[in-house]
């Protein structure tokens, strides 16, 4: 639920949608499996955590959600089926257009849906100050810190109120305190817009910290091998990752995914 | 983006002094062997030719210079639009890209009186040369600027709706104008070159009597002296364009790519 009165936001968010996999299989055109029959249902509003082992077939599955890649068989459903809802894409790189300031790189969206520049300009400055960047519109991706472009990614993917986020490592390549930092935003961010998110990792920690439920994935081709409802607090804060629930999450996320290394 | 002011300096002193040593030692030699002056002429000969005949010099550079540039604007226009229509389309690409590599083995000596016949003796037939020449590093640059935009961006874009023409202006384009540049830089040389060619074939009229044509007459007079004098003019004008094609590039670059930082 978004919270009752938040100085960032200007119009309430339009809550999560379902996202619903059906015996989806992916086998590329090089004989690669990487999905073999994947069943999975995130509930609308939920934040889903896909651990599993390099090379299974993580960043396959969620190009298969997007809608940028088609699978072979089996359906993916997002949302009621009706109308198109808007999803947002944060991939493990920054991917910004080096030759825009920021604040056109996080407007980029709304401009290809043809929003008007005043109102997205403003609505681009909006998502600036919810990743912290109010004050590096102007500047140039080049001229940013590798955790400054990753939020400046994530703005842009904020920035057209997306009813699905999904994320694929996005913040593997930053310091551990930057990660901590963009973790700690990213879920506030949740708890306020609401949508549905689904964040792939390798990181067990990031996983537990973040999620309220997780799903392990094992070797290629992916299957399921473990789906866990996180038993921690909503509220999380730096010092739950020393509570002894959290290193029991953590240790039941490590056994699955070692069980689906060997599987 | 301040310059460190010794490096600047000695970008600017090293050639000159290394210019300056390369005149003495040409000098001294010319001197000291008492090479005949038709053959090799001291640089203070060529010096003096060029005050005596300075007026010639003027007006052949002027017209070659005119050709030039008409021919690198052409080769600048037609080869960027050549290039983006071969890449908006993988077929046109297989069809048409083999013959735009013929443009590049083309013996331009050899298709020059040709060019005469179609465009008769003058400037068009002389600044068609120069294009002929110059168009091919556009096309060839241009093309593998378009080809190379980052994936990611592309996913986005197709994310995010972007219909062909969006994609392509706002992605391709921008995506490929250092190389675009890159190209302009090679052509800016080459439309020099073949506006020379060309004026050998087809500057004998009174719109096209450029440096090719002094070269032609100081050698037919044996005067070594002027000659070298028109060379040096016509590579001091190659220089110029290449100049200003930099400076362009610089200015359009600056802000954000690699090439044009830390400099
Ligand atoms: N376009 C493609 N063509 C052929 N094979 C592919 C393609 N994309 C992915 N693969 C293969 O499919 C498998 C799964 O790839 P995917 O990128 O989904 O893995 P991943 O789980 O995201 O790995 P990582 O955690 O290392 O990012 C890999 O073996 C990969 O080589
Ligand atoms: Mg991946």
């Amino acid at each position: 639920m978004p919270e009752p009165h938040s100085p960032a936001i200007s119009q309430p968010a339009n809550g999560g949608v379902r996202v619903v996999l059906r015996g989806v299989r992916r086998r590329f055109a090089t004989g690669v499996e990487a999905i073999a029959g994947l069943d999975l249902d995130l509930a609308a509003g939920s934040f889903v955590a896909l651990l599993g082992p390099s090379g299974c077939g993580k960043s396959t599955l969620l190009r298969l959600v997007a809608g940028l890649d088609r699978a072979d068989a089996g359906e993916v459903s997002v949302g009621d089926g009706t109308t198109r809802p808007s999803i947002a894409y944060v991939f493990q790189d920054p991917h910004l257009m080096p030759w825009r300031r920021n604040l056109d790189n996080v407007a980029l969206p709304l401009e290809l849906a043809g929003v008007p520049v005043a109102e997205r300009h403003e609505k681009a400055r909006e998502a600036l100050r919810m990743v912290d960047l109010a004050d590096a519109a102007d500047r140039y991706p080049g001229e940013l810190s590798g955790g400054m472009r990753m939020r400046a990614s994530l703005a842009r993917a904020l920035v057209i109120r997306p009813r699905l986020l999904l994320l694929d490592e996005p913040f593997a390549a930053l310091d551990e305190l930057t990660r901590h930092r963009l973790d700690d935003q990213l879920r506030a961010l949740w708890i306020e817009l609401g949508m549905t998110v689904l964040f792939v990792t390798h990181a067990i920690g990031e996983a537990a910290y973040l999620a309220e439920r997780a799903v392990v994935f094992s070797r290629r081709p992916a299957r399921i091998v473990a789906d866990r409802t996180l038993d921690l607090p909503r509220e999380r804060s730096f010092s739950l990752r020393a509570d002894p629930a959290f290193a029991r999450e953590e240790r039941a996320l490590y056994e699955a995914l070692v069980r689906g290394e060997a599987a | 983006m301040a310059q460190p002011a010794p490096s600047r300096l000695g970008a600017v002193l090293a050639p000159l002094l290394a210019l300056a040593a390369i005149l003495a030692v040409w000098e001294g030699l010319t001197r000291a062997l008492a090479v005949p002056a038709y053959l090799l002429p001291p640089p203070s000969a060529v010096l003096a030719a060029a005050a005596h005949d300075a007026g010639a010099l003027a007006s052949g550079a002027l017209m070659t210079g005119r050709a030039a540039l008409i021919g690198f604007l052409m080769s600048a226009v037609f080869g960027a639009l050549a290039a983006i229509a071969l890449g908006s389309s993988r077929l046109l690409e297989k069809a048409f890209y083999p013959y735009t590599i013929f443009l590049q083995t083309v013996p331009i000596v050899a298709i020059a009186p040709l060019l005469v016949l179609w465009f008769g003796p003058g400037l068009r037939a002389v600044a068609v040369s120069a294009f002929i020449v110059s168009v091919f590093p556009v096309i060839a640059n241009t093309l593998a600027g378009l080809r190379s935009v980052d994936p990611g961006l592309r996913d986005l874009f197709r994310l995010y709706g972007a219909g062909r023409f969006a994609t392509l202006v706002k992605l391709s384009i921008p995506s490929a104008v250092p190389s675009i540049v890159t190209g302009l830089r090679v052509a800016s040389g080459l439309a020099v070159i073949g506006t020379i060619v060309g004026e050998f074939v087809a500057g004998f009229s009174e719109d096209s009597a450029g440096l090719g044509i002094l070269v032609l007459s100081s050698y037919r007079q044996l005067r070594t002296d002027l000659l070298f004098a028109a060379v040096l003019t016509a590579a001091a004008l190659g220089l110029a364009l290449f100049g200003a094609v930099n400076l362009v590039g610089a200015l359009l670059l600056r802000r954000w790519h690699p090439s044009e930082q830390n400099r």
